[in-house]
């Protein structure tokens, strides 16, 4: 298997190991490091797909966007590390409610 | 020649099965902090992977912003957590994952491993060789006024993205605040150590900010890389004890931070009344725009990601 296409299946698993971690773990800060491990999944499979150009250089339309979105993922973690502390300051606890407790 | 292919086959495959096995000891780590170090080890790791498939901007921003900053701002937040009260003992620390019964986790699984299925025969399907947009960009390049393609891509061909990404930063940030805000982190008096070496490295990190602001027209670099090393910087002088005086943050602080955005919102503006097309630069003087407009990006994003990490609103008293 060529190099990208080495690279893209490992994006493909990090991507699902991010999803399989966001729906089985209630905890929020588990559920924000695994919706990280998936956006790297996600740029992983664009950048080593764009590395399958090879004319003079690789495609530098992916890497442009991969560059904004990992600009774009640290502001929404941040951003959701904040709601985080929000719902600890407010409910106690570091998970939604269950609705079927309640 | 023969072997040189295989060792590089052979780094790659340890790369990978690196990404994966930190992937899965950060999602599978009961106890945050030690997740949270894993996360940022992955990262390092994913820039040796943006390394090996030729993308050096990628992997400067990785390495700066999604590794250091992305855990700095983790770290931050398991240490508030800690020390807040709390119905439950421990809400740093989460146990095995409770939602769901045993069927509920299997099936999930099942889910999951089909999804992979389908997104890996997608790829592999995929042809061996496509161009992409790898040659338009590279027979328009010198139009756009630099000589790295990724920054005329960012700066000039599709500027409009970057004009948005400016935006979602500040946003971030003005949600963050508005949330409430975090406290500051507790102003402890920092050791020799720490002292001495922010002291020895802010001036040495202002210089490289501004050097990768500079080189990324035409090596890897660029505002987003030269803005996260800014970004540190303030990281680290909140972690040494430095505390912005009120004064600074209420007016001037919001002056930079509005600088990136509001200066690529007026160019927009001149572009659209100039000639009719949005963010479309003169030729003769692409080059200095895409410098001015990198160089006021480069301070926002350093004093967001800052003002991201310190937590405080402008507003709040002195004393927290």
């Amino acid at each position: 298997m060529s190099p990208p296409f080495l690279y893209a299946m490992v994006g493909v698993g990090l991507f699902c190991l991010g999803l399989y971690s966001v729906i089985v773990h209630a905890h929020l800060f588990r559920k924000i490091l695994a919706i990280n491990v998936m956006g790297s999944g996600v740029f992983l499979v664009l950048v080593a797909l764009a590395n399958r150009t090879h004319v003079a250089m690789p495609d530098p339309v992916p890497h442009a966007m991969v560059i904004t979105g990992i600009v774009v993922a640290v502001s929404a973690t941040a951003f959701a590390l904040m709601l985080l502390l929000r719902v600890v300051e407010e409910t106690g606890q570091a998970e939604l409610p269950d609705e079927r407790s309640e | 020649m023969e072997s040189l292919a295989l060792l590089q086959w052979v780094l790659d495959a340890l790369v990978g099965t690196g990404l994966l096995c930190l992937a899965w000891w950060t999602l599978a780590s009961p106890r945050l902090l030690r997740a949270v170090v894993l996360f940022v080890a992955f990262g390092l790791v994913m820039a040796l992977a943006w390394v090996r498939l030729e993308a050096p901007d990628i992997a400067l921003a990785e390495v700066a912003i999604g590794a250091g900053l992305t855990g700095a701002l983790m770290l931050a937040t398991l240490a508030r957590l800690t020390t807040m009260h709390t119905r439950h003992r421990l809400v740093h620390e989460a146990g095995a994952p409770r939602r769901g019964r045993g069927i509920l986790r299997w099936l999930s699984a099942v889910l999951v491993f089909l999804v992979a299925l389908g997104l890996a025969c997608s790829v592999l399907w995929l042809p061996l060789k496509s161009d992409g947009l790898g040659t338009e960009v590279g027979t328009n390049l010198e139009l756009s006024g630099v000589s790295n393609p990724v920054t005329a891509v960012l700066l000039n061909f599709r500027a409009y993205d970057t004009l948005l990404e400016v935006h979602v930063l500040l946003l971030a940030l003005l949600g963050a605040w508005a949330a409430g805000g975090m406290r500051a982190p507790r102003a402890a008096a920092p050791g020799l150590v720490l002292d001495t070496l922010t002291r020895l490295l802010i001036p040495v990190l202002i210089m490289m900010a501004a050097y990768l602001l500079w080189a990324g027209a035409g090596a890897p670099g660029g505002a987003f890389q030269a803005g996260a090393v800014l970004g540190a910087a303030g990281v680290l002088l909140v972690l040494a004890g430095w505390r912005p005086h009120p004064d600074f943050m209420r007016l001037p602080l919001r002056l930079i931070l509005v600088a990136g955005p509001g200066l690529f919102l007026v160019i927009a503006l001149i572009t659209l009344l100039n000639g009719g097309l949005l963010l479309e630069f003169p030729k003769e003087r692409a080059g200095a725009l895409i410098f001015v407009l990198e160089a006021a990006a480069t301070i926002s994003i350093g004093a967001a990601l800052g003002s991201l990490f310190f937590g405080a609103r402008p507003d709040d008293g002195e004393d927290q």
